[in-house]
Formats: C-alpha cells, structure tokens, sequence
C-alpha cells in the first residue's frame, strides 16, 4: 500500500475532529475531547506509515494536484498535496507534538469550562499546520499560513476574560500580519515574474536553479518572503508578539509558540530555499537576523521572571539559531537548521509542558516566588533537566547534536556568527540554569502547595524526554543518515571537534555559572538584580524594544487615528447632520401645513401662483435670461 | 385696447379678489361660497369684455360666459346641498372645523 498517496487523510483527521467539536461539542460532554485525541492519533499513525514508507530505498517525491481551485483563462491556481522528505519530517513532528499536547491538555484544561471550544482550536491548528505543510504553491500555502494565525489568535486570547490575553491576541495578530504583507508581496513579485506566473514551490525551484529569474527579482522575493517567516518566526524585529502570546493556555505555547507555528518561518525559508541559495544578499540579512535574534532574545531571557516568558525568549533565540543555519546557505547547514528545528519541537515542547505542570502545580509563575519544588513534583523535574540540558546543549542530549551541526557550519563559513551565536548558547545554557534551580532546587519562597501533575500530563512529559535524549542519533559525527535522508545526497562533513569543545564549555560554563549564581545560594533575592542594575533593568525591560513601538508606532498611529476620528464625527458627520437637518426642517414645514383646512391649501395656491406671476412678469422686466 | 376695457378689467380684477379674500379669509361656509360666485363673476366680466375690446372681437367669449353662468349655478346647488348636508351631521358652518381631509 502506497501511504504517500494517502497522506491528505493527515490534515482531514484533525478537520473532521474540529467540524465534530465545533457542530456537536456541547452534547457530547464526555467524549468531545476523546475524539480530538483519537483524530491527533490517527493523524500521527498515518504520518509515521509515510514516514517508514519513505525511508525505504528509492523513493521518489509525490505530487497530487487535482484539484483546480481558481481558473482565469489559461492561467490556473491548483491546490493539492505534495510529499517529500522535509514535510514528512515536518509531518511526524507537528501530529506527534499535537498528539501529546492534546493528551496533556486533558489534565491541564479538566476545569476549564469551555474545555471543548479549547479542544476545537487544538484540532482546527493542527489541520492548517499539517495544511501549510503538504501545500504544492505558495498561494495555498499562504492561505494555511493566515489559518495558523487565526488559531493562533483564538488560542492566545482563549481566556478573553483576561484583558492582558485579549491585548496579547491582537498583538499577535497585527504583528504577524506586517510579517504576512511583505510575504504577500514576495508571492506578488513571483508571480510577475516567475515562467507561466506559477507559484508552485517545484516550479520555483526549477526557475531559481535555471536563471529564468533575474538576479534582483530573486533578491527581493526572497527577502520578502523572509520577512513572512521573520513575522511568524518572532526574528527580531518582529519578535515583540512571541512573549506576550505566553498569555495563552501553557499547552498552547508548547504546541504553537514552542514546536509548530513558529517554526512555519522557518519551513517556509526551507521550502523556498532555492530562491536563498541563487541571492548572497538574501543568505547574509537571513544569517544576520538570525544570528542577532539569538543572542539578543537570550540575553533578555536572562533577566525574566515569568518562567513561561523565559522559555518564549529561548524559543525566539533558537528560532534565531534555525534561520541563521539557513542563512549560511550551504546545504549541510540547510540540513542543520531543519535538525535543530526537529530537535527543538520535542525538547522545548517538553520544556513548557513542564512548566505548565508547575503552574498547574502551585498557580504561580513567577519564578521569585518558587523555589523547593523539585521534592514535591519528581517527574516534572527530571523530565526539566532533561529539556534543560538538551537546550543547553550537553552532550548527549538531542540539542547538544542540532546545535553543534549549527555552530559548526558558521565556524566554517561565517566565523563572526560562530562566535555570537556561542556566546548565544552560553546564555542559553545561563538563564535555564537560572530557570531551572530558582524553581526547583533551594527552600520555598513563598506559601504554596505543591502536588505531582496527574500521569495524563506526566506521560506527554516522559515521552518528549525521551525524544529529548535521543531524536539526536540521527545526525552526528560519523553518522550522516539524517542530513542524508533529508537532502538525497551526502551533507558533507558536519562536524568539528573545536566546535565541540567550545560549545560544550560554553554548555557547561553557562550551567555551572547558573549554579553558582542561583542554585547554591539560599537567599531570595536575585544576586544579578542587586549587583548590576542598569543592565539588568535593561534586559528586564526587554531593551525597551516595546516601549520604543508604543512610542514610535502605536502611539502616532493613535493620534492619527484620534484625528480622523475628530475628522469623520465633527466635518464628515457635520456635514451629513446639517443636510438630514435641511431635510427635516424642510419636512416640518411642509407637515404644518398640511392642516386640512382648505382655505390654507387655497392661500398656498394663491401665493404660488403670485410668485410665478412675479417670476414671469418680473423676467420681462428685468431681462433675466 | 381703450379705457373704457381697462375699467372692465380694473372691476373685474377688484371683484375676483375680493372673492379670493372671502374665499380663504371667512370662517362661515355660506360665505365662502358666495365669494366663490363673486369671483366667478369677475371672471364672467373678463371674459365678455374680452369679447367685445379684446384685439380679436368675437361672440365666443360672450357663449362661453353663458356656460359659466349655468356651471356657476349647478355648482352653487351642489355646494348648498353639501353644505346643509355637512350642517345637519356636524351643527357647525365653521370652515375651520371641516379638517376632515387632515385625517
């Protein structure tokens, strides 16, 4: 049996499950969630049969696409499916994360009354992602991709009664929507150009490979389209919206802000990727924004103490690791960036799954106000070192791996980003030491009870650390298979033993460092806060990054907006009310007079008649006209 | 045209407004309705003078009077029969009253 040809039915499960929830959700109480899962299962079923069905020998890339959904003349946009070995790996992560978020949200949303609605969301934005994934052009894709922002704004503002996630909703869309116009236009000044105005993404392929496409032509479009992920994919300077969508329900920020949607970006940088490879230009801003947002959002994670907002500042940091390994172009670091993605999914979604477990476990998430809870919550901790050493890269854990094929590639072509994106993951590996002993290690700093989360979200945890351990086997010195897998060809060395080494200082360094700071010392007050202040107040305010667009944007825009308003209510408006008032006046008098007194009907007559008189005779006179 | 036309037509312009004046001044119905035959007959006077001094003299004018004199007279019936029609449903010849129209 053919799978491949059979993996529409991937997206189609979590869309039956969101029309089921959506039309029948409030009778079926019980089982509403239950059906959600059974969909998530059987989509993650059916993407690990392509899967192993590609692994095999010999297996050629499949393309359906039959459906023709907008014909003009010759010109026609096709929608369908394609299946090659990146979406199949994109495939397997998303069904795979979506699956266990949607069991954990079991235990984490039990009391939330509109669980199913939650549910609905869940299923809804795993179909579009798995949507985005399979499309065959851009134009469908872009279609999926504004789908994704939807869930992703119902599922921020889930809790709208929170007028903080009400705010971070809109952030999150509007934000992304400036991300989406620059993709819009890329997808615009493709099909100008593109053979045939195709937007198919094998036939951009072909066209960047061939020169059918002018230099600057490619340039642009892949600059705009980078802007797109840039959006989605919270790179500086677009990244203001990532931590405040922490606002959403935690399984929420695992599922969307950590393992999927933001990694549509870097998808999408993926997929157009021939575009890249044809335009220094476009290689280097991706490699430099990539590289700056690594090493900026790790710096402000430094300084948080929401335990959720840190994890979204490692989110964006890494995300910056992934677009700067696909802006240094060559197809090893391609490979590398789409291994760090990989690696990434599980082991930050595992990351903020625990820390929802110890939201849920003591309703707080401030970490000052933590402290001591490793005794309390074993599971969760254990399953927290494990996402805490892998993002920190120590080997042998799955990020040490991804982030080693990254840094070794800069090293070999871009030496000054091997050094920013080093530092990067010293304070990567610093401000999760920090995380993790201020939360679980030390005496409780303040009244709060502790419990194990139920094994409906410890199982999610035990599983992704697991995958956290060992999805790095796949690709590291000596065996190529992944890089091989992914590209059909052989990556090329991909690994350095210099590199090694200063990553695994930099690893070590930054976790003993966090040792000292934080986890051998007992007392409440946060040894950085108190000694360096003027820095830590600026990394705390995030560089002031969003104070900066309330002045310099949103509050010009208001003002402009306060004047049209003025504009529209006092001159528009004023002008409409004096005509109505014109015309109603003009009715009042006509309504006086009709009175039903025939003399008044006869003396209007009479003075009619007297003004046409005057009219016709005074014209003789005057010779008017 | 010679003067003796234009003290016609002065008359019969001073008699029509009188009649327009009664017609839409009076409270009492009788009365408007001889201001009505007033005005008639200013209108009557215009027409035979136009008959005789007119620029282009002719017995029509004087014809067509005749037939005006016989209208003014069915009207006046019909207009007394209203009238006392009117009178015997409500009790009042008061103009100002008849605002059935404004229903």
């Amino acid at each position: 049996m053919e799978f491949t040809h059979y993996a529409w039915l991937i997206p189609v499960f979590p869309l039956l499950a969101f029309l089921v929830l959506t039309a029948l959700g409030r009778q079926m109480k019980g089982i509403a969630t239950g059906f959600s899962i059974l969909a998530a299962a059987a989509a993650f079923i059916m993407a690990v049969l392509v899967f192993t069905e590609r692994l095999g020998e010999n297996v050629v890339d499949y393309t359906w696409d039959g459906f023709k959904w907008i014909g003009i003349g010759d010109f026609a946009i096709q929608m369908g499916y394609e299946v090659n070995n990146l979406n199949t790996l994109m495939l397997v992560i998303v069904t795979l994360v979506s699956l266990l978020v949607n069991v954990y949200s079991l235990g984490y949303m039990k009391d939330d009354e509109r669980i199913n609605t939650f549910f609905a969301y869940v299923s809804l934005f795993t179909f579009s992602m798995l949507g985005l994934v399979l499309s065959i052009n851009l134009v469908q894709f872009f279609i999926f991709w504004e789908l994704v922002g939807v869930c992703s704004f119902l599922l921020v503002g889930f809790w709208y009664t929170k007028p903080a996630a009400r705010a971070a909703a809109k952030k999150a869309f509007i934000v992304t929507r400036i991300g989406d116009v620059g993709l819009f236009i890329g997808m615009l000044l493709l099909f100008w150009n593109m053979p045939g105005n195709s937007l198919e993404f094998s036939a951009i392929h072909n066209a960047a490979h061939t020169g059918a496409l002018s230099a600057n032509v490619i340039t642009a479009a892949a600059i705009l389209v980078f802007i797109g992920a840039v959006g989605k994919s919270g790179q500086f300077p677009l990244h203001t919206w990532l931590p405040d969508a922490m606002e959403g329900p935690t399984p929420i920020s695992a599922l969307i802000h950590a393992a999927t949607m933001v990694a549509a970006g870097v998808y999408l940088v993926a997929r157009t990727f021939p575009l890249f490879e044809e335009s220094q230009a476009a290689l280097t801003t991706v490699a430099i924004v990539g590289g700056f947002t690594a090493i900026f959002a790790a710096t402000i994670a430094l300084a948080q103490n929401d335990i959720k907002r840190i994890l979204a500042y490692s989110t964006v940091s890494q995300l910056g690791y992934m677009m700067l390994a696909m802006g240094i172009g060559t197809m090893s670091s391609y490979t590398a960036g789409m291994f760090h993605l990989y690696t990434h999914a599980f082991f930050k979604a595992l990351l903020f799954l625990g820390a929802g477990s110890v939201i849920h476990a003591v309703n707080e998430q401030d970490i000052r106000k933590m402290g001591g809870l490793g005794s309390k919550m074993k599971i969760t901790m254990i399953t927290f070192a494990i996402g805490t050493l892998a993002l920190s890269g120590i080997v042998p854990f799955a990020g040490f791996w991804s982030k080693d094929a990254i840094l070794t590639e800069a090293y070999h072509n871009v030496p000054v980003l091997f050094w920013v994106a080093l530092v990067a993951a010293f304070f990567t590996a610093l401000y999760m030491a920090r995380l993790f002993f201020l939360v679980f290690t030390g005496k409780p700093r303040s009244d709060m009870h502790p419990h194990e989360s139920p094994a409906v979200m410890t199982l999610p945890l035990l599983v992704l650390a697991v995958l956290a351990i060992i999805a790095g086997f796949v690709y590291f010195p000596g065996n190529a298979w992944f890089g091989e897998w992914l590209l059909g060809e052989s990556p090329g060395e991909h690994a350095d033993m210099t590199v090694m080494i200063l990553s695994t200082v930099a690893g070590v360094g930054g976790l003993l460092i966090g040792w000292l700071l934080y986890g051998r010392r007992t007392f409440t007050e946060d040894w950085v806060e108190a000694r360096a202040l003027p820095a830590y107040q600026l990394l705390n305010r995030k560089y002031y990054i969003d104070e900066l667009y309330d002045n310099g944007v949103v509050k010009p825009l208001r003002g402009i907006g306060y004047l049209l308003d003025w504009f529209d209510r006092y001159i528009v408006d004023g002008a409409v009310k004096v005509l109505s008032g014109v015309m109603t006046g003009t009715g009042r008098i006509g309504l006086r007079m009709q009175n039903g007194q025939l003399q008044a009907y006869g003396l209007i007559g009479v003075v009619g008649l007297l003004i046409l008189i005057v009219a016709v005779v005074g014209r003789r006179y005057f010779h008017v006209g | 045209m010679d003067n003796i036309a234009n003290s016609y037509f002065l008359l019969a312009a001073i008699l029509f407004c009188v009649g327009l004046y009664g017609a839409l001044s009076k409270r009492n119905a009788v009365i408007v309705l001889l201001s009505v035959e007033l005005m008639l007959n200013a209108v009557n006077l215009n027409l035979i003078a136009f008959a005789k001094y007119g620029p282009v003299p002719s017995i029509t004018g004087q014809i067509f009077s005749l037939f005006t004199i016989t209208v003014a007279a069915a009207e006046a019936a019909i207009g007394i029969a209203i009238l006392i029609a009117l009178y015997r449903n409500k009790g009042t010849t008061d103009v100002l009253e008849m605002n059935a129209m404004k229903k």
